[in-house]
């Protein structure tokens, strides 16, 4: 029998904690809810293959939030980041993860995974944000995948891929049950009995269209397709800020990082059509995102990154890293375009909109122990509200997850489940594959992507939105009724394109709830332009209550590192004023 | 409504020659992140059966006998 086809069955298995996602966050939860309690049955369940899997796919050129004693200290980083994100911020998972994070590089270190260091054996941390010095590149970050994986066999995790979760199951009293999932080559549905379950399935990335009109021409891995966001929402569980959205500065089509992080340390920068800087800071902020905006819009874009006045032997090094890790088809991207940083500057644009905590703050709420407002239930990595965390964030906050998990699974036994809700999860799951005429997955998706840049897409107008959720139910309704899948195949696609449909939805609500304007381009509502704190100090959290999407504010946690009034702005100086 | 299929010239080339699919190999298939790889029925080589490449890499690097080969897709070339 060939790949692909569809075979109806369901089984059932179980296990102490069930961790969905194994790209970064995943593995490094499942080892450490495994290393908790060796006797305990540990899932890893990965809708690709765990070895290549995530963001880092194909490894990555360092660590973007490093907290590394000598050059920054937990305080430090926690008020960056909570500036950065304009002060809507509960600092204790911040706080937390800048205490830990360097023991987890030093984990990493022993995994095999190397970190730049300087002459004297430190560390060669870099700076890129607007205060601090955070950014730690890693000469032989193409291995990271390669380094989990052994990590994750040596602990004899099981490891189950090429299944995607679609529901999650909670017992009658709201506590997590386990996960509903489906063969992506057969179609076979398989239920996970789980004490706890681990959430590390990332952004939102395949929400709105690259310009480039090709669909899985994203920024984020296109296999995140914000399933993590949907199976939470429809658990009950609450959304963080997700009116905050991932928009960022790229390589223009090619739709990936170019990347300041990598070449500003070495005195990349930034420029206009005239070559001039006019942003501050190349760190990826709402904020520096307006000014870039502004900026392509003012007559004076194209916006490049600008290298070729680098020396030829920095240039050559930073093309080595560009081109081997992370993206290395850049190269053969720019190789196409005639492209050389020696004479040229890469052409810049702005992505298309995501959800993503690892760059802005768009995630599942989160407290400082990695757990959702659903017991049992824990998020991490780029899904989780834990802001701007990235890699290094995605393995602390994996690893804090894990470990709480595996308590809580130590201290419960299994919640039962309605049988029902399996049997009604099956129906929705297989009903594409009932029809026998209809819409193919790929064609929602594009309706449904291109509908989300069309109305979406800041700046925000109300009457836009307004016009947006009108289409986007249209939508839905053929996606309900009219959407086939000949094969597993296009099954895996069509139950992606619910969740990006669910992800739309949720963009719409959370971003029509806050009345006003904050994270610079994330969320600039023309009809409400200026910031109000008076009214909107808080956080927004998006749930499903009763069957409807609503949304509440939630006060900001007490501040652990406080913030002088004079800092407090600093994020809103991007643009570069003339000066005598 | 009646299908049409869609011409797409696909970005992820394999040389029959050096693919050792026909062997048993399925390295190129396991490892992609969108499950767009394919053996095929017809040659017992790999191939991409389905356009919707992130030209991550995986497939081209992991490749025991460098069969495989990564282009950018063409609407964004």
């Amino acid at each position: 029998m060939s790949l692909d086809q569809i075979v109806d069955g369901l089984s059932e298995v179980s296990c102490d904690v069930l961790v969905i996602g194994g790209g970064t966050a995943g593995p490094m939860a499942a080892l450490k809810a495994k290393l908790k309690n060796p006797k305990a049955n540990v899932v890893l369940l990965e809708k690709a293959n765990v070895k290549r899997s995530g963001a880092i796919s194909m490894g990555m050129d360092g660590l973007n939030n490093a907290v590394i004693p000598g050059y920054a200290t937990p305080e430090q980083y926690t008020k960056e980041i909570t500036i950065a994100n304009d002060g809507i911020v509960d600092q204790k998972a911040v706080y937390k993860y800048a205490q830990n994070c360097y023991k987890i590089i030093e984990e990493l270190d022993s995994f095999g995974i190397r970190f730049l260091k300087n002459e004297n054996g430190d560390y060669a941390v870099k700076k890129v944000h607007h205060i601090g010095t955070y950014v730690l590149p890693m000469p032989n970050g193409e291995t990271v995948k390669k380094a989990l994986y052994r990590q994750l066999r040596r602990a004899r995790i099981l490891i189950s891929n090429r299944y995607m979760a679609t529901r999650l199951l909670k017992s009658a009293d709201g506590r997590i049950a386990g996960a509903v999932s489906v063969n992506t080559r057969t179609a076979e549905m398989l239920v996970i009995k789980a004490k706890a379950v681990i959430l590390c399935m990332g952004a939102a990335g395949r929400l709105g269209l690259p310009t480039s009109g090709y669909m899985f021409g994203t920024y984020e891995n296109a296999a995140n397709s914000g399933d993590g966001y949907a199976m939470a929402y429809h658990a009950g569980a609450a959304l963080a800020n997700l009116e905050c959205y991932q928009i960022n500065p790229l390589i223009k089509d090619y739709n990936g990082p170019a990347c300041a992080y990598v070449a500003g340390p070495f005195g990349a920068f930034t420029a206009n059509n005239e070559g001039s800087r006019f942003i501050e800071c190349d760190y990826w902020s709402g904020q520096m995102m307006l000014e870039f905006y502004n900026e392509l819009l003012s007559g004076k874009g194209p916006v490049f990154l600008q290298l070729k006045h680098l020396h030829p032997d920095t240039i050559s090094e930073i093309e080595s890293t560009l081109h081997k890790v992370e993206r290395p088809t850049r190269g053969l991207f720019q190789q196409g375009r005639g492209v050389d940083y020696r004479n040229d500057s890469i052409e810049m644009h702005i992505s298309e909109i995501g959800f993503c905590s690892g760059h802005s703050a768009s995630g599942v709420f989160v407290d400082d122990n990695a757990r959702t407002t659903v017991p049992g239930l824990y998020a991490a990595g780029d899904m989780a509200s834990v802001p701007h965390n990235y890699m290094l964030g995605a393995f602390t906050n994996g690893s804090v997850a894990g470990i709480d998990a595996m308590e809580f699974a130590d201290n419960h036994d299994f919640a039962e489940f309605d049988a029902q809700d399996v049997a009604k999860e099956r129906d929705r799951v297989m009903a594409p594959t009932k029809r026998e005429d209809g819409i193919p997955p790929n064609q929602v998706e594009y309706k449904t992507r291109r509908l989300v840049n069309d109305y979406l897409q800041p700046p925000k107008v109300t009457r836009k939105y307004e016009l947006g959720m009108r289409r986007l139910a249209e939508a839905r309704q053929d996606m309900q009724e009219h959407m086939i899948a000949r094969n597993a195949h296009e099954l895996l696609r069509a139950l992606e394109v619910q969740s990006i449909m669910d992800c739309a939805d949720m963009a719409v609500h959370a971003s029509l709830y806050r009345e006003e304007s904050r994270w610079g381009l994330y969320h600039w509502r023309t009809d409400f332009p200026e910031k109000d704190n008076e009214n909107w100090f808080c956080h927004t959290l998006l749930s499903k209550q009763d069957g409807k999407m609503t949304s509440e504010k939630r006060a900001v946690e007490p501040y652990v590192v406080p913030i002088a009034d004079d800092e407090k702005d600093l994020y809103d100086k991007q643009r570069i004023r003339a000066s005598a | 409504m009646p299908l049409a299929s869609y011409q797409t010239s696909v970005p992820v080339v394999v040389d029959d020659a050096k693919c050792i699919a026909d062997k048993g190999c399925t390295v190129c298939v396991d490892v992609c992140p969108l499950d767009v790889l394919r053996i095929s029925d017809m040659t017992n080589k790999a191939y991409m059966a389905y356009d919707e490449c992130w030209y991550c890499m995986p497939c081209e690097a992991d490749c025991p006998t460098g069969a495989v080969t990564v282009n950018i897709p063409y609407l964004l070339r």
